[in-house]
């Protein structure tokens, strides 16, 4: 087996070792109607409204969507307008918390008899991919077609990162707790937790915790960057290809973040459904780096000030991972479910771009075997034909291109924006 | 609190430069540099000093005459003057190597539009440029360890001819040969060579096809192999102009079509042309055909459907 390109990083996993910390209860939160891929929500309270923990507080009635609940107690203050991470504008809802922390009458395990009560209770969760991306979790676990494998993806390849790994030494029972309960529900054969070489804690505890199972199978991914990218992840751990236009249910898999799965235990036995986080707070601007469990609605700002950052010098600030994250204009966003890192920066990048030398490390690295230097030529000159056989479509947009290239061009966005001019059948 | 810095991702930089490469090109080039200067003196050292200047010079001319960036400081200018050196006679005169200057940097790069644009080799072009203007100039070989530049005149080992006695392996190794100041120490420009392939600049795969196959093909046709690997310029070609980038192709297996290619050529000009030397040529005659072999080697797309025949 072929193994597909990628790159070395400097992993800069510096909390690895934090174990994760409580964050104190804020005086407000903000919580977005809008967290994950898919509709946003109707608020379904009003100012002034008291809401308790759990208690749901947006929902929708659009295909795509997942319900949101309060993270806290408290009093609505006010139904006001958020700008997301990625642009776009939805309602937010402000709470002013009591510091009581009343637990909603809603919250009880759910009753699952079958596989339609199962994929409802996952909807009445609110849980959505916990790794970054936000697919909406009752939809991928309800495929179209028979599935036999579930990968669960615990590379975490994006430098600084590391909320997935506390996630599976602090609650390595619920991860296999959830893969069980997942396996069970949906009649899947084998399940292969992949985990990336630079992780030999985890690795090891899992082994020992998966010995008497012979479904789950623990496979070491190398350590090289985008590992946990969905494609590479089902071709290094099952050896199957996800053609072009397929999903991964076409083959036979789903892949699930570990941090998902974990949830859905829990989940399953108290009900109280996705309201808490937990995300890797670094970069260079911060002096103290920590991982911190917190309410969803929790400003960025009260996380960086605790983790002592000066915010005087801090010049960017990106919500995930330093690969694949968004930058964002204001730190006084919230922790949305899909937060799971915050990086703060005092520098970034000024460095002029300059011309292709047609060195060829873009295509050397692409993991997909894309050639991001023509496909850089064939926008410049909106060649569609060219970018439909340069097959653009398939950049996921890891930016490994963009990352190696030593005349600084901006590949992986050039290829987004070459994305936009092909049209959509 | 400063105004925050949105951008598109990735937010994680890579340190890699342009002038980075060019620098780790011009330290592997140093070995045989000091070799030439130690085998042909220390002439060898002012007319490299002659070609990077105003290679520099004429870099930072055209591009200010064509109102574009100023580009000196990626050091690719150094690069092809050291290189262009490399491929003179170390008598050469001074005005010769600044009009080769003048070919390289003006005709060939920056009318094409610079770096990475120029479809043949500036320096190649630049020394057949020299050897179809300059013959006698541009083949005045002199003996080496010999410090009187115009007192003998020898052959390079290739032009030696039928009965002559030709020099041993040890010498063509240490370039105890007459040559090109640049190109006569094959043992130089490989420790150069593998420097570049392990700091991960060059890929080994050109020079090794090309390498291979001229010995292959020598072996076949009867002649010592190792002999005309090591004399005239296949490790200067085959290690800093085969792998140039803006001129040969960018996949791995393009790479080895290139090198193979110009194996041939070397081969036929060697053994049936009128030249002594075809690295050069070969390597020009490549470059042409580079968009071509480009097209046809290009990356196998993971998980691509093929192209459906009745598409447009």
């Amino acid at each position: 087996m072929n193994k597909l390109n990628g790159i070395r990083l400097n992993h800069r996993k510096n909390t690895e070792n934090s174990p994760t910390e409580e964050f104190h209860l804020p005086a407000r939160v903000k919580i977005p109607m809008s967290m994950t891929m898919g509709a946003s929500c109707q608020p379904l309270v009003k100012a002034g409204d008291m809401v308790k923990v759990g208690q749901k507080i947006g929902d929708s009635d659009a295909a795509f969507s997942v319900p949101i609940h309060s993270s806290v107690s408290g009093t609505v203050t006010a139904i006001s307008d958020y700008r997301t991470a990625s642009g776009a504008v939805c309602k937010a809802v402000e709470i002013e918390t009591d510091g009581q922390q009343t637990v909603s009458e809603e919250v009880k395990p759910p009753v699952v008899t079958d596989r339609n009560s199962f994929i409802k209770a996952v909807r009445e969760s609110g849980a959505c991919g916990l790794g970054g991306a936000g697919f909406p979790t009752h939809i991928k676990l309800n495929p179209k077609t028979p599935v036999d494998t579930l990968v669960i993806n615990a590379a975490e390849c994006e430098p600084y990162i590391t909320a997935d790994y506390r996630e599976m030494i602090e609650n390595s029972a619920d991860v296999i707790g959830g893969i069980k309960l997942v396996q069970s529900q949906l009649g899947i054969k084998g399940v292969k937790l992949a985990i990336e070489a630079n992780k030999p804690e985890a690795i090891k505890k899992f082994t020992k915790m998966a010995e008497d199972d012979d479904s789950i199978d623990i496979v070491t991914l190398p350590s090289s960057y985008p590992q946990g990218a969905e494609k590479v992840i089902i071709y290094n751990s099952t050896g199957r290809i996800v053609m072009e236009g397929q999903l991964p249910s076409d083959v036979g898999v789903i892949v699930m973040n570990v941090s998902t799965v974990a949830f859905l235990c829990r989940y399953m036995h108290d009900g109280m459904p996705l309201v808490r986080r937990r995300l890797t707070i670094d970069g260079n601007a911060v002096s103290d780096p920590k991982n911190i469990m917190t309410v969803i609605g929790t400003s960025f700002r009260e996380l960086l000030e605790y983790c002592k950052t000066d915010m005087d010098s801090v010049k960017k600030i990106v919500a995930g991972g330093p690969m694949m994250g968004m930058s964002i204009p204001d730190a006084d966003m919230s922790v949305v479910k899909t937060s799971n890192a915050l990086l703060a920066f005092d520098r970034y990048d000024q460095r002029k771009t300059s011309a292709c030398i047609r060195c060829g490390r873009c295509v050397r690295v692409c993991p997909m075997g894309l050639m991001p230097a023509d496909i850089d030529r064939a926008y410049k000159i909106k060649n569609i034909e060219e970018l439909r056989k340069l097959k653009v479509m398939l950049c996921m947009n890891c930016g490994s291109c963009t990352y190696v290239c030593p005349a600084n061009r901006k590949l992986a966005e050039t290829n987004q924006l070459a994305k936009t001019l092909i049209p959509r059948k | 609190m400063n105004k925050l810095i949105v951008s598109p991702s990735p937010h994680d930089e890579n340190y890699m430069k342009t002038s980075g490469i060019m620098l780790n090109v011009i330290i592997a080039l140093i070995p045989a540099l000091c070799a030439g200067c130690y085998i042909f003196g220390w002439r060898v050292i002012t007319l490299t000093a002659v070609c990077v200047s105003s290679c520099m010079i004429f870099e930072y001319f055209s591009r200010r005459i064509m109102k574009r960036s100023n580009t000196v400081t990626d050091l690719s200018a150094v690069v092809t003057g050291v290189l262009l050196a490399m491929n003179l006679p170390v008598t050469l005169p001074y005005w010769m190597a600044v009009i080769g200057c003048f070919v390289a940097i003006v005709i060939v790069k920056q009318l094409f539009g610079g770096l990475g644009q120029n479809f043949a080799n500036p320096a190649i072009t630049a020394r057949i440029v020299l050897m179809v203007s300059f013959p006698s100039a541009m083949s005045h070989w002199i003996q080496p360890a010999s410090y009187e530049y115009d007192a003998v005149s020898s052959a390079t080992p290739l032009a030696m001819g039928e009965g002559a006695e030709l020099p041993s392996y040890l010498d063509l190794l240490l370039g105890n040969v007459g040559g090109c100041l640049g190109e006569t120490c094959a043992l130089a420009l490989l420790a150069g060579g593998l420097y570049l392939a392990a700091r991960r600049i060059i890929s080994l795969a050109a020079p090794v096809a090309f390498i291979g196959s001229l010995a292959a093909l020598m072996a076949i046709a009867g002649e010592d192999p190792l002999y005309h690997i090591l004399a005239g310029g296949v490790f200067l070609g085959a290690f800093f102009m085969a792998t140039d980038y803006a001129t040969t192709p960018i996949t791995f297996k393009g790479k080895l079509v290139f090198g193979l290619g110009c194996g041939i050529i070397t081969f036929v000009i060697r053994k049936f042309g009128s030249y002594p030397e075809g690295v050069s040529f070969s390597i020009l005659l490549m470059n042409i055909l580079t968009p071509y072999i480009d097209q046809m080697t290009r990356t196998k797309i993971f998980g691509a459907k093929e192209a459906e025949k009745n598409e447009g």
